[in-house]
């Protein structure tokens, strides 16, 4: 037993980092792409009743308040879009409650880019350039596969993502052995697609390969712009390695009317579900009144790219204190 | 009995999963960035020795098992019960032919096992992980071999089949490893 002051991680995981940082900011620079900071410590926070968020209280006597820690910089760094910043990137620190396991720490740091006029698809291509880039001394090197939800969805499972039967999708579990899926999922169309994607899909994706997967169904649309072509699915992407979630990208929902009731829905399912309560970010939403332009976004877990640029199986071990001994 | 839940999960954990109890031999926090946080966790049924893999939601719990492992003596069987007794306190047990299950073959009596309780009755027993054991059967050996190569069946006065060298003679105690079933060597008196 390690004594508890040391660091988890060894010194070649800090320099891996410390590398694989420095990559990233070249590989920006070189796009004229503007490195920004936004705060850590806001106002308000997200509604997705799947993120648990840390709370911490200012103390400016005699106002108190209640600052959150942010579960990503996104709504900060639209406020930068809308004032004309262009394409913005950032490194920060995240902070996600309750989430702690081989691929999570509940504090985490993320790369987040926002390329102004790009569409989902060139911000595809530019995440795989810039993924083949930091790992192109990887052996064997990777291939990159760009596929969408359905047809990565129907060929392991058999099931269309975008047309739920209960029956179908309750038998497909049963023959693979997962017991509990019915029972935990019932007729909650989003569960469904979220169990069976993380126990089927993900844990049989080819190693080595880079996985673009878009067209997400609109039932997990987060805060992405429903496409216009078919409205059962959403401009919206995820990138996998080995089977591990990297990152997710959306063409961004510039609607403030349309972001303002997604809120409203998800601020109503947390009363129901008695999550604790959040209030919709009104400095935000001005900002997309006032005018959002174009754009798509992505933010990438930087920790777990280390996990696989280094090989490490867990998270603690690219990290120099985890939360077991932060 | 106490309730757990899914963040509480490690490995060694005894919870109850329909009617029956079970140990935590893995648990991993699987979560999508935008979804639903689940548990997946593997378990061994304490009943049946099987070992399945289950998923919860994370937040959900689940009832603690009465499940504790204790050091007791192998006295005797009755012809239905197999008695157990603890040193220190000299408090027997009795445990049936289910929960000795396949140990019933290197038990001895006066040897030590370990006895896992649930709800304070014997669920299964383990058998020390060497025992020395006397054969009460084998071919005779050939004279003179002392290489061990090849080797012959022998059985123990336990019950036991194992291969041994084929110097090993009817009525010599040996030494076997429980956990893998194989003669480890001789026992000199």
């Amino acid at each position: 037993m390690t004594e508890p002051w040391r660091p988890a991680a060894e010194l070649r995981q800090l320099r891996q980092r410390a590398q694989l940082l420095a990559a990233i900011r070249q590989f920006f620079a070189q796009r004229d792409v503007l490195e920004v900071e936004t705060p850590l410590l806001c106002r308000a926070t997200g509604t997705d009743p799947n993120l648990d968020f840390f709370t911490s209280q200012f103390h400016s006597p005699p106002h108190y308040s209640t600052l959150f820690l942010q579960t990503s910089p996104e709504f900060a760094m639209k406020r930068l879009l809308a004032a004309g910043s262009g394409s913005i990137y950032q490194i920060c620190k995240a902070f996600r409650n309750g989430e702690a396991g081989r691929f999570h720490n509940p504090e985490f740091t993320i790369l987040e880019w926002y390329r102004v006029g790009f569409d989902l698809q060139q911000l595809m291509d530019e995440t795989a350039e810039l993924l083949l880039s930091l790992l192109r001394n990887s052996m064997p090197p990777l291939s990159i596969r760009q596929t969408s939800y359905q047809q990565m969805f129907a060929e392991v499972t058999g099931l269309d993502a975008l047309a739920f039967d209960r029956s179908d999708y309750a038998d497909f579990a049963k023959a693979h052995n997962l017991v509990d899926a019915d029972g935990l999922c019932r007729d909650d169309h989003a569960l469904w697609l979220d169990f069976l994607f993380s126990h089927c899909v993900q844990t049989v994706m080819p190693k080595q390969v880079v996985f673009l997967v878009y067209d997400y169904p609109a039932i997990q649309s987060s805060l992405a712009r429903l496409n216009r072509q078919d409205a059962r699915t959403s401009e919206r992407f995820e990138v996998f390695i080995n089977g591990i979630e990297l990152g997710n990208g959306f063409f961004e929902l510039s609607d403030a009317a349309e972001q303002s009731a997604r809120f409203e829905r998800e601020i109503g399912y947390r009363q129901q579900q008695g999550l604790p309560a959040v209030v919709k970010d009104q400095l935000f939403l001005d900002a997309l009144q006032s005018g959002l332009p174009d754009c798509s976004g992505i933010a990438i877990g930087i920790d777990r790219l280390l996990m696989i640029v280094s090989g490490c199986q867990t998270i603690e071990q690219v990290l120099a204190f985890p939360i077991s001994n932060a | 009995m106490a309730t757990f839940s899914t963040n509480e999960f490690k490995g060694g954990l005894k919870i109850m999963l329909d009617n029956d109890p079970c140990s935590i031999i893995e648990n991993e926090f699987v979560k999508p960035g935008k979804g639903q946080a689940f548990n997946r966790v593997r378990i061994r049924n304490l009943k049946t020795g099987r070992v399945i893999e289950r998923t919860f939601k994370s937040g959900d719990t689940v009832e603690g098992a009465d499940v504790v492992d204790k050091d007791m003596q192998y006295l005797y069987n009755d012809g239905e019960f197999w008695h157990f007794m603890v040193p220190d306190t000299f408090e027997q047990y009795q445990a049936d032919k289910n929960a000795v299950g396949e140990t019933i073959k290197w038990l001895k009596e006066q040897d030590m096992c370990i006895l896992t309780l649930w709800n304070d009755s014997p669920l299964s027993v383990t058998p020390p992980n060497f025992v020395e054991l006397t054969i009460t059967e084998t071919d005779p050996g050939l004279k003179g071999d002392t290489s061990g190569g090849g080797g012959k069946p022998a059985t123990l006065e336990s019950g036991a089949v194992v291969r041994v060298p084929l110097f090993v003679q009817i009525g010599e105690m040996i030494r076997v490893d429980t956990r893998t079933g194989e003669y480890v060597s001789r026992v000199k008196d």
